[in-house]
C-alpha cells in the first residue's frame, strides 16, 4: 500500500492549521481510511491538546528519527475513532533536530502503511515549514479572509510549487473562519474572490462558529459528536481529498438565481 | 453586465478596498526578486550595453517599480558626455 501524504499549511500562524488538520484526520478516520496525524511543529506542539491525546504521549517524533524508537511505537491510537494514529511533535526540541531527509523518509515509511498522513505544518517559511512540506504528495492551505492571511497564502502556494515540488493541481485551499453575515454586507472576502486572487482550487469552506473553541477546550474535534453544519463542511472537504465530486451549498439557484447574477445581485 | 450593486450602493464595502488592495500586492510579491539577483542583472545589463555605448555607471538607475497593476523593471541608463559615444558606427 502507499498512501498520500497532505501537508496542512498557512504561512500565517493562528488561521486554524492545526484544529483543521484534526479534524480533517477524524473525518478521514470516519470513512475508513488509517490516517496518521503528524504533528511537524516541533518545539511549539499543539495537535495533542487539540485532539485530547495530550495525556498519553510517550515517545515523539524526534525519539523516532533519532532512531530510538519504531515509528509504530510512537503512534497514539486515537480510541474514539477506528484507524486514527497521532504523531506527536517534540516540545523539548527545536526545528533543526530533524533534517528534510529524514523526514521524508519518515513519512515514506508511514505512507507504506497508512492511507493518509496528515501533516500539520508550523506556521512561517522557514526550516520547519521546509521540513513539513518536504515529503508531502498535496498541500492543503489554510486561509481566513483576511488581507495578511490571503497575502502570506500566496506567498507559500509559490513556495510549495517551487520548493516543495508540489504541482499547483495538488494545491487546494480551505477557506476557514467565514462570516456570511459579513460577506453579504460586502465586508468580508468571499470565497469567490480569494479564489480569484489565489488561483487555486477551493477544498473546503469552514463557517466562523464558536463551537470550536469549545471543542478545543474539551479536546474534541466538532467532526467527531457533530452534526452541525460545521462538521458536516469539514466532513465535504474530507471527501474532496478522496475524490469525490461533492458541490459546494448553492445560494441563489434557478431562475431567480439567473435574474439576480444577471443585474449582479448574486454570485 | 449592467451594474446595479453600484446604483444601489451595495458595493461599497470595505471587502472592495481589500481585494483591489490585495491584487496589487500579490502582483508586487509574485515578481519581487532578491536583491543579489538585481545587482547581478545590472552588472550584466551594464557589461552588454558597454559593448556598444559608453555609459555612466554613476548616475545609472535600475530598480523594480510597481506601476497600477503591472510591475516594472525600470532602468535611466545616461549616456557618458563628451565622448564618441557609439561605438562602431
Amino acid at each position: 500500500m502507499s498512501g498520500k501524504a497532505v501537508v496542512i499549511t498557512s504561512g500565517k500562524g493562528g488561521v486554524g492549521k492545526t484544529t483543521t488538520t484534526a479534524n480533517l484526520g477524524v473525518a478521514l478516520a470516519l470513512e475508513g481510511k488509517s490516517v496518521v496525524l503528524l504533528d511537524a511543529d516541533i518545539g511549539l506542539r499543539n495537535l495533542d491538546v487539540v485532539l485530547g491525546l495530550e495525556n498519553r504521549i510517550v515517545y515523539d517524533i524526534v525519539n523516532v528519527i533519532d532512531g530510538m524508537v519504531d515509528f509504530r511505537k510512537a503512534l497514539i491510537k486515537d480510541k474514539r475513532v477506528e484507524g486514527l494514529y497521532l504523531l506527536p511533535a517534540a516540545q523539548t526540541r527545536d526545528k533543526d533536530a530533524v533534517s528534510p531527509e529524514q523526514m521524508r523518509k519518515l513519512i515514506e515509511d508511514i505512507k507504506a502503511e497508512f492511507d493518509y498522513v496528515l501533516i500539520d505544518c508550523p506556521a512561517g517559511i522557514e526550516q520547519g515549514f521546509l521540513n513539513a512540506i518536504v515529503g508531502a504528495d498535496e498541500a492543503v492551505v489554510v486561509v481566513t479572509p483576511e488581507v495578511s492571511s490571503v497575502r502570506d497564502a500566496d506567498r507559500v502556494v509559490g513556495l510549495l510549487d517551487k520548493k516543495g515540488e508540489i504541482p499547483m493541481e495538488n494545491i487546494s485551499m480551505l477557506v476557514n473562519r467565514i462570516r456570511m453575515d459579513m460577506v453579504r454586507k460586502k465586508e468580508m472576502l468571499d470565497v469567490s474572490d480569494i479564489e480569484e486572487l489565489l488561483r487555486i482550487k477551493v477544498l473546503g469552506v469552514i463557517p466562523d462558529d464558536e463551537s470550536v473553541i469549545v471543542s478545543t477546550n474539551k479536546g474534541e474535534p466538532v467532526v467527531l459528536n457533530g452534526k452541525n453544519h460545521l462538521a458536516q463542511a469539514y466532513r465535504d472537504a474530507a471527501g474532496r481529498i478522496l475524490g469525490r465530486e461533492i458541490p459546494f451549498e448553492e445560494k441563489h439557484q434557478g431562475f431567480v438565481g439567473t435574474v439576480l447574477r444577471f443585474f449582479g445581485l448574486a454570485e | 453586465m449592467f451594474d446595479f450593486r453600484r446604483i444601489f450602493g451595495l458595493d461599497s464595502g470595505s471587502k472592495k478596498t481589500a481585494k483591489e488592495r490585495l491584487r496589487l500586492v500579490l502582483i508586487h510579491d509574485r515578481t519581487t526578486i532578491s536583491q543579489e539577483t538585481l545587482e547581478d542583472m545590472k552588472r550584466d545589463l551594464i557589461a552588454v550595453i558597454s559593448k556598444y555605448i559608453d555609459i555612466d555607471v554613476s548616475d545609472l538607475e535600475f530598480r523594480m517599480e510597481a506601476q497600477d497593476e503591472k510591475v516594472a523593471l525600470v532602468a535611466n541608463i545616461p549616456i557618458a558626455e563628451n565622448k564618441e559615444v557609439i561605438k562602431g558606427a
